[in-house]
C-alpha cells in the first residue's frame, strides 16, 4: 500500500530522518513507534506533504507521490490525521466533516449518518462549534473527517496523546473494526508504544531519525530488551 | 417631524456607505484573517478607472462593471506579488505591508490621475423622492447604493455559511495546515479572498464617488468609520458591519443634527 525508500528529512542543518526504509501492507496496521524526537511525526508530514523530503521516494499503490503537494493526497487516497486534534475550530462538527468529504467531490447525507454511527457522542452536537468539543470528541471528529474522504490509507499522529486510557482503547478498537472490515490500511504513529503494539499488526521502531527494528508486533512487544532500550515499557 | 425624518434618512444613507467598506473589510478578514488598510486607496483606483471610462463617453453601468472587475484582478495580483511571501510568517507583516501598499496606491492614483477634484456622476436622480406635496431626503441613488449594501450582505452571509467554496474559504482562514490535509487549495481560497474583498470595496468606492467630487483622497474620511462599523459589528460578521455601519450613520447624523 505504502512503501517508502530511503527517505531523507530535516530542518535546516538538523536531519530529523536519515534513510528510512518502510512498507505499511494493505488492510494491516502499522506501527510507528519510538522516543521523542525519534522523527514520528516528520515522517508523517513528509510522507503527506507537508514537510520536503530531501532524496528518497513514497510510492502509494504503486505511484510516486513524493512531491505531491499536500492538498492533492485526500483525492488520491491518503488521510492525515495531524498530532493536537487538527480540526477547523471555528467550523461546527457538522461543517467540519462536510468539509472533509469534499476532497472526494460532492458529500452525501449517508456519509456523513455513517460517521455519526460510529462516534455517537458527536451525533448529539452537529451544530455546535468544534472548539467546544472535548478532547476525546475532538480526536473522534478528527478520524471522522478523515475517513469523510473515505481513504485507503489512514496516517495518524499520536491519537492517544492527552487522551483517558479508556477512550485511547475505544478509538484504536474502532480503529481495528474499520481494517477488518472494510480494508483500510492505517499507518499509526505513536509513543504509547504498549497500546499502540496491542492493536498494530507490525511494528517499525525510529531512533534518531533510523529505523532500529522492524517486525511483527507481537515480536516486538516479546522483545524485552528492544523495550527497555526504546519504547519504554 | 420632516426634519427628524431627513435626518434618520441621511444617517441611513451614510450608514449604508460605511458598512459597504466595512463588508469588504470583514470579507477579508473572514477569509484571510488579516486587516487590509490598502482597501481604500484600491478602492479610489477602480473608482477613477470608472470616472475616466464615464468622461470618455462610455456608459456609466459599463464603468461600473469595469471598475469591479478591476479590483477583482487588483485584489487577486495584490495577494500573490505582495502578501503570498510573508504568507505563513507572523500576521503583523501582512499588516503592515498593506499599510505600505496604502501609500503606494494613494500616490499613484495621485501620479496618475492628479489631485484635482472631479465631479463623479450619480448612479440614478439626485432629487429628494416626494411621497405626496412633500420632498423628502433621500434619492434614487441612495436607494441604489442601499439596495446594493443589503444585496452585497446577503450574498456574503449566503456564500460563508451555505456553500461549498464558503466553508472552503473559512476553513483556510482558521487553519492552513488542516484544511491543505483536508484537500483545500489553501492559496486559491486566500487568493479568492482578497479577490472578493477588492469587488466589494471597489463597489464602496463607486458608492461613495456616485453624485460626488472624487480626488484621490475621497475615501479617508471614510476609512476611519468604515473600521469602526466593521469592529462594532465583531468583524466576522456581514451582518454585524452593516448593523455596525447603520448605527455610526445614525448617531453621526443626529448628533450635527
Amino acid at each position: 500500500m505504502l512503501k517508502i525508500t530511503d527517505l531523507t528529512a530535516g530542518y535546516g542543518p538538523v536531519t530529523a530522518l536519515r534513510g528510512v526504509s518502510l512498507t505499511a501492507e494493505e488492510g494491516r496496521i502499522t506501527a510507528v513507534l519510538g522516543a521523542n524526537g525519534a522523527g514520528k511525526t516528520t515522517l508523517l508530514r513528509t510522507i503527506s506533504g507537508l514537510h520536503r523530503a530531501e532524496s528518497g521516494t513514497v510510492e502509494l499503490a504503486g505511484q510516486t507521490i513524493t512531491r505531491v503537494p499536500a492538498d492533492k493526497m485526500p483525492a488520491l487516497g491518503m488521510s492525515h490525521v495531524p498530532e493536537g486534534r487538527g480540526v477547523i475550530t471555528e467550523l461546527t462538527i457538522d461543517e467540519n466533516l462536510r468539509l472533509g468529504g469534499l476532497a472526494r467531490g460532492r458529500v452525501k447525507a449517508e456519509e456523513l449518518n455513517r460517521i455519526y454511527s460510529l462516534f455517537p457522542p458527536l451525533d448529539e452536537r452537529r451544530g455546535v462549534p468544534a472548539a467546544t468539543l472535548s478532547g476525546g470528541e475532538r480526536q473522534m471528529l478528527v478520524i471522522g473527517l478523515a475517513l469523510m474522504a473515505r481513504p485507503t490509507l489512514l496516517l495518524l499522529d499520536e491519537p492517544s496523546l492527552g487522551l483517558a486510557p479508556r477512550i485511547v482503547t475505544q478509538i484504536f478498537e474502532l480503529l481495528r473494526g474499520l481494517v477488518n472490515d472494510e480494508g483500510l490500511s492505517v499507518l499509526l504513529v505513536e509513543q504509547n508504544a504498549r497500546s499502540a503494539l496491542s492493536v498494530a499488526d507490525h511494528g517499525v521502531v525510529l531512533n534518531l531519525g533510523q529505523v532500529v527494528a522492524d517486525d511483527s508486533a507481537a515480536t516486538l512487544a516479546a522483545d524485552d530488551q528492544l523495550r527497555h532500550a526504546y519504547l519504554g515499557f | 417631524m420632516l426634519q427628524f425624518t431627513n435626518t434618520a434618512l441621511a444617517g441611513l444613507v451614510l450608514g449604508m456607505i460605511f458598512a459597504a467598506f466595512a463588508l469588504a473589510l470583514v470579507l477579508i478578514w473572514r477569509s484571510t484573517r488579516i486587516l487590509n488598510f490598502a482597501q481604500a486607496p484600491m478602492a479610489v483606483l477602480t473608482t477613477y478607472i470608472a470616472l475616466v471610462m464615464i468622461e470618455d463617453g462610455q456608459s456609466y453601468w459599463l464603468a461600473f462593471v469595469v471598475a469591479l472587475l478591476c479590483g477583482l484582478v487588483l485584489g487577486a495580483v495584490v495577494e500573490r506579488v505582495v502578501i503570498r511571501p510573508v504568507e505563513g510568517k507572523p500576521d503583523i507583516n501582512a499588516v503592515i505591508l498593506t499599510l505600505g501598499l496604502f501609500i503606494v496606491f494613494k500616490s499613484a492614483a495621485e501620479v496618475i490621475f492628479g489631485t484635482k477634484l472631479r465631479t463623479y456622476p450619480p448612479s440614478f436622480g439626485v432629487r429628494g423622492v416626494s411621497i405626496g406635496d412633500t420632498t423628502i431626503g433621500i434619492t434614487t441613488s441612495d436607494f441604489f447604493t442601499i439596495g446594493a449594501v443589503l444585496a452585497t450582505m446577503a450574498v456574503l452571509v449566503a456564500l460563508f455559511r451555505f456553500t461549498d467554496l464558503g466553508l472552503k474559504m473559512r476553513a483556510a482562514a482558521n487553519n492552513q495546515e488542516v484544511a491543505k490535509l483536508l484537500g483545500v487549495k489553501v492559496g486559491a481560497m486566500l487568493t479568492l479572498g482578497w479577490a472578493l474583498a477588492a469587488v466589494v470595496g471597489s463597489l464602496s468606492g463607486l458608492l461613495i464617488a456616485s453624485g460626488g467630487l472624487v480626488q484621490p483622497s475621497y475615501m479617508d474620511s471614510i476609512v476611519v468609520f468604515g473600521f469602526i462599523a466593521a469592529v462594532i459589528g465583531g468583524l466576522e460578521s456581514p451582518v454585524g458591519a452593516v448593523v455596525g455601519g447603520l448605527l455610526l450613520g445614525f448617531s453621526l447624523s443626529f448628533v450635527s443634527g
